[in-house]
């Protein structure tokens, strides 16, 4: 049995009348790729937000790695080794890519602004050192030639690998992908599933969000299953995949009659 | 001033060939301190003090700079930590309360205490961007102002309207920069002493400048610029970081302030008008934001134009029209704010952009549909 890293406890969130999330439990153990899928609109990307820190959950509380996450705090978020990407990507579009990965080290860095000003022998050390980092990453994810290119003159699915190498400097512990494949073509699909694989090789644990059934059934270990804000299935892709109330959320009501 | 800035490009373009770069920045040192004793034999004193104010302006436009250049936060009212560095030396080193504090203990000070203000304007302030951030600022400034007018009652500490008189002067020991210093061979004019100190004040603030834009901070506040949700995700905390682009922004307007005190020997409330304010934002966004040679150039362009055309505005109609048909005071803002609209109109990333900040503004004007490309972070 593998250790638990992440768990949702009974999260809650809604906006205005609108209940976005209803008590939503679930557990991701350390090494998976877990999956969470479910029609536009059935909560998924405000269970990131949640989890990520970028929304305060009306009840209910993550554990991570046997410790609470600190709601409304991303950047602590963060530093207890959450990474995330998002569905319609956010670079920093007018800092080269190289810099767009220095900025995901930020939190693991410990020069201040009077070690940046001084320029002391540590700060030259660890600017060096992320900057190698960097580049790094850039090659693992497969776009070092463009280091030196704008974010925003990368092509689409450059962008989405730049992202992931963004996230991937913070040395996270659990990565989250929202979306990861949205609009790529069947060769982008492909060439990201690879990279999701050697990440999970690496130790890295992943929740995915994704509507690319094939992406999700192959990659993940376990799956989610959100309909409504309410957590409808969650087991095995292969149980997923029969559940009657997983067909019904996708195909209408009567499809399986 | 082209020739001069793209002759200063090269430079830092080619920072391998070890020679000519040497050789170009000895030649700009010994060009730097000749300056002065150029300008008052060319020109007279009038232009050299006229140059110790473009130093001042090239601290204030580079303190500007941080907050809206680096963070990309838009703030109207900067002029209020010019006010507070002046205020904080003219209180401390006039009759006013009797206290003379030496320039080594008032400038830090001045530095820090601004620099507590521009956390007081930042906090209220972290959940406004744009506009609205633009319209607080305006207001903070204003109130800054507007304290120091009236803090004459029912205690006097800042004397109101009438500003502090009789303050002392920038002064090392027993020597004071407002009279000549004799060197043995040769006498060092107040204006000259002055413009040595308020240089390597500028070049200090350069330096840091620099520094800061491309460190740990600096990629920090870049990245909030670009996109503030972002930042938080890569584990910036944008509170702290915003607050601290305030604060430097800030101790860089204290410092030039203590300066501008010690020269000016008189303060007021005056001194520290809106328009003064938007002056400095001009000298950041008309040099090119963001970039620290082109506010420099900015802050420098900004400071000496209006002067220069006040100086030919009347010269000039008397040859042409054999007398004086508008007044050179108001033609002289005339033509400066025509010469303003056009930079804005042909050259809106500024007049010496940093290339990356080129691209950005030919981009979203070349874009044929309104594309999702950020457009400007102001």
């Amino acid at each position: 049995m593998k250790p638990v890293l992440l768990r949702a406890e009974h999260i809650s969130k809604s906006f205005g009348g609108v209940q976005a999330l209803k008590d939503i439990s679930l557990t991701l153990n350390a090494g998976e790729v877990y999956g969470l899928i479910g029609p536009n609109g059935a909560g998924k990307t405000t269970l990131f937000n949640c989890l990520t820190g970028l929304y305060v959950p009306d009840a209910g509380q993550f554990v991570f790695n046997d410790a609470p996450l600190v709601s409304n705090a991303p950047d602590k978020t963060v530093r207890q080794g959450i990474a995330r990407t998002f569905q319609n990507i956010r670079l920093f579009a007018n800092m080269t890519a190289l810099e767009n990965v220095m900025v995901g080290r930020h939190a693991r860095l410990r020069s201040n602004i009077l070690s940046d000003i001084l320029r002391t022998p540590f700060n030259r050390r660890e600017e060096q050192a992320t900057e190698d980092m960097a580049l790094q990453l850039l090659h693992y994810v497969g776009i070092a030639a463009r280091a030196h290119d704008l974010a925003k003159h990368l092509s689409y699915g450059d962008q989405r690998r730049l992202e992931i190498a963004r996230a991937l400097a913070t040395n996270p512990r659990l990565l989250c992908l929202d979306e990861p494949a949205a609009g790529m073509n069947a060769n982008e699909t492909a060439g990201l599933r690879q990279l999701i694989e050697a990440i999970r090789a690496d130790g890295i644990s992943i929740l995915l969000i994704e509507h690319d059934v094939q992406l999700v059934m192959g990659l993940c270990d376990r799956v989610a299953v959100l309909d409504y804000g309410e957590l409808i299935c969650e087991d095995v892709p292969a149980v997923v995949q029969r559940h009657p109330r997983v067909i019904e959320a996708y195909l209408g009501s009567g499809a399986h009659a | 001033m082209k020739m001069t800035a793209r002759f200063l490009a090269r430079l830092t373009r080619h920072p391998n060939d070890d020679r000519v770069h040497w050789l170009a920045w000895a030649l700009l040192g010994l060009l730097l301190a000749a300056l002065p004793w150029l300008v008052a034999a060319g020109f007279g004193n009038t232009w050299l003090r006229i140059l110790n104010f473009a130093l001042l302006y090239v601290m204030l436009a580079l303190g500007l700079n941080i907050v809206v250049g680096f963070a990309g936060l838009l703030d109207m009212g900067y002029i209020a930590f010019y006010a507070v560095g002046a205020y904080l030396w003219a209180l401390l080193a006039s009759p006013q309360f009797g206290l003379h504090w030496p320039m080594w203990a008032i400038l830090p000070l001045g530095a820090g205490v601004a620099g507590l203000f521009g956390v007081l304007l930042g906090a209220p302030t972290l959940k406004l961007r744009g506009d609205y951030l633009a319209i607080v600022t305006l207001g903070f400034g204003e109130i800054i102002r507007i304290f120091l007018n009236n803090l004459n009652a029912p205690v006097n500490i800042t004397n109101g309207p009438q500003g502090i008189s009789a303050i002392d002067p920038v002064h090392f020991g027993s020597l004071s920069l407002a009279r000549p210093i004799d060197l043995g061979l040769f006498e060092l004019p107040s204006l000259v002493s002055y413009y040595y100190l308020f240089l390597f004040a500028a070049l200090l603030i350069i330096g840091i400048a620099m520094r800061l834009e491309r460190s740990r901070v600096g990629r920090a506040w870049a990245a909030i610029r670009e996109d503030e949700v972002a930042a938080k995700a890569c584990g910036i905390n944008t509170r702290n970081v915003k607050l601290l682009a305030f604060a430097m922004g800030a101790t860089f307007g204290g410092v030039a302030g203590g300066l501008f005190a010690g020269f000016q020997q008189f303060v007021s409330p005056e001194s520290f008008g809106l328009l003064e304010s938007v002056m400095v934002l001009c000298m950041v966004v008309l040099g090119g934001m963001g970039h620290i040679p082109g506010v420099i150039f900015g802050a420098l362009l900004l400071t000496l134009m209006p002067e220069f055309f006040r100086h030919i505005a009347g010269p000039v109609q008397q040859s042409l029209f054999g007398s004086v048909l508008v007044d050179p005071e108001s033609l002289r803002m005339l033509l400066f704010g025509l010469a303003l609209v056009l930079v804005m109109r042909y050259r809106p990333s500024g007049l010496w952009p940093s290339p990356q900040r080129r691209r950005e503004i030919e981009d979203v004007q070349h874009a044929d549909a309104p594309a999702d490309v950020p457009v400007s972070p102001m």
